[in-house]
């Protein structure tokens, strides 16, 4: 926990007004990297939204109610005129699903990033922006220097509506970063005509 | 305050003695009829900056004189968003903090417009 001992490019602006958006994919896609590439602040982690999940117990007909909190990453970006950009990554793995609608609720768009070894972990991440009308463009994380086809089979793989902007980027760069989130509110912009 | 104050004990290995739902009396719902967004900011009053409040409450109130959002609360003070909630949630009751709330959607579920604009005109400005 450094991150408060550099200085806050936040100011005490007391009428800031807080925009999310949320970067999903599977487990070990870059979600973290990405969030930190373009944060003003270290991407930090705090336990998710508690839910209460009804979960049968397999040993009996029981249905019980179980507190159930998750680790959740999540990064900020001060725009002018008082808005503040926040970035959280949605937990991959599928069985934190219910912690997504908590976590997307209200957010203006996602990027969903995809290891394009492993397209099929962006699988539930698509579904999921699709069924909640949910803006996103599809970044893929050049790993290993993955060539410029990869993008039209990811598109493929994904069986994305060719308005759906598909980008490489690495995770690491903040220009990427950024140039994924201009794409992602350019993209939204397109959704309100 | 200088910002070192707001980090938890550096040597907190071991398990919180109180367990953290114990704080809200094992509450996770507040007098809010939606649960406050995870990015909402949370800006301590005047009335809040004077008040003597003790112990977590009293926390977030010196740390929300910079406002702080939700998320950020939770993760500096160690506590689920849920136990954040409600504590936020009381302190508004109260007069003590203002919570910003992420704009309002239109009645169709769109973002408005406008904000959309204001933040690519911020991204690109980056």
């Amino acid at each position: 926990m450094t991150w408060l001992d550099v200085p806050d490019p936040f100011d005490e602006r007391a009428d800031a007004m807080p925009v999310k958006l949320v970067v999903c994919g599977g487990y070990g896609a870059g979600k973290t990297t990405f969030v930190g590439a373009i944060s003003e602040i270290v991407p930090i982690t705090t336990e998710a939204p508690l839910t209460e999940l009804s979960i049968e117990i397999d040993t009996g007909a029981v249905a019980t109610k179980v507190a159930t909190t998750v680790a959740l990453d999540f990064g900020r970006i001060s725009l002018d005129s008082g808005l503040v950009l926040y970035l959280f990554g949605t937990p991959g793995q599928a069985r934190f699903r219910f912690a997504w609608d908590d976590v997307t609720r209200g957010a203006i768009g996602a990027v969903i990033l995809v290891d394009s070894r492993r397209v099929q972990d962006a699988f539930p991440s698509v579904d999921f922006c699709e069924a909640r009308g949910i803006p996103f463009v599809v970044a893929v994380n050049r790993f290993a220097g993955s060539l410029q086809h990869d993008l039209v089979e990811v598109r493929e793989a994904l069986v994305l509506d060719d308005e759906i902007p598909v980008l490489g980027v690495d995770a690491r760069s903040r220009a990427d970063a950024k140039g994924t989130l201009i794409a992602l509110v350019l993209h939204a912009l397109h959704n309100t005509d | 305050m200088s910002p070192r104050d707001l980090e938890p004990a550096a040597d907190d290995e071991g398990p919180a003695l109180v367990r953290p739902y114990a704080l809200v009396r094992g509450r996770t719902r507040t007098s809010r009829t939606d649960a406050t967004p995870v990015e909402s900011i949370v800006v301590t009053t005047h009335l809040g900056s004077s008040a003597s409040v003790p112990l977590e409450r009293g926390t977030i109130l010196r740390m929300c004189e910079t406002p702080h959002s939700l998320a950020e609360v939770s993760a500096l003070m160690h506590l689920p968003v849920g136990v954040v909630r409600v504590l936020v949630a009381d302190l508004e009751g109260e007069g003590y903090v203002h919570i910003n709330l992420p704009a309002a959607r239109h009645a169709d579920g769109s973002v408005d417009r406008v904000l959309l604009e204001r933040v690519l005109a911020g991204l690109e400005a980056l």
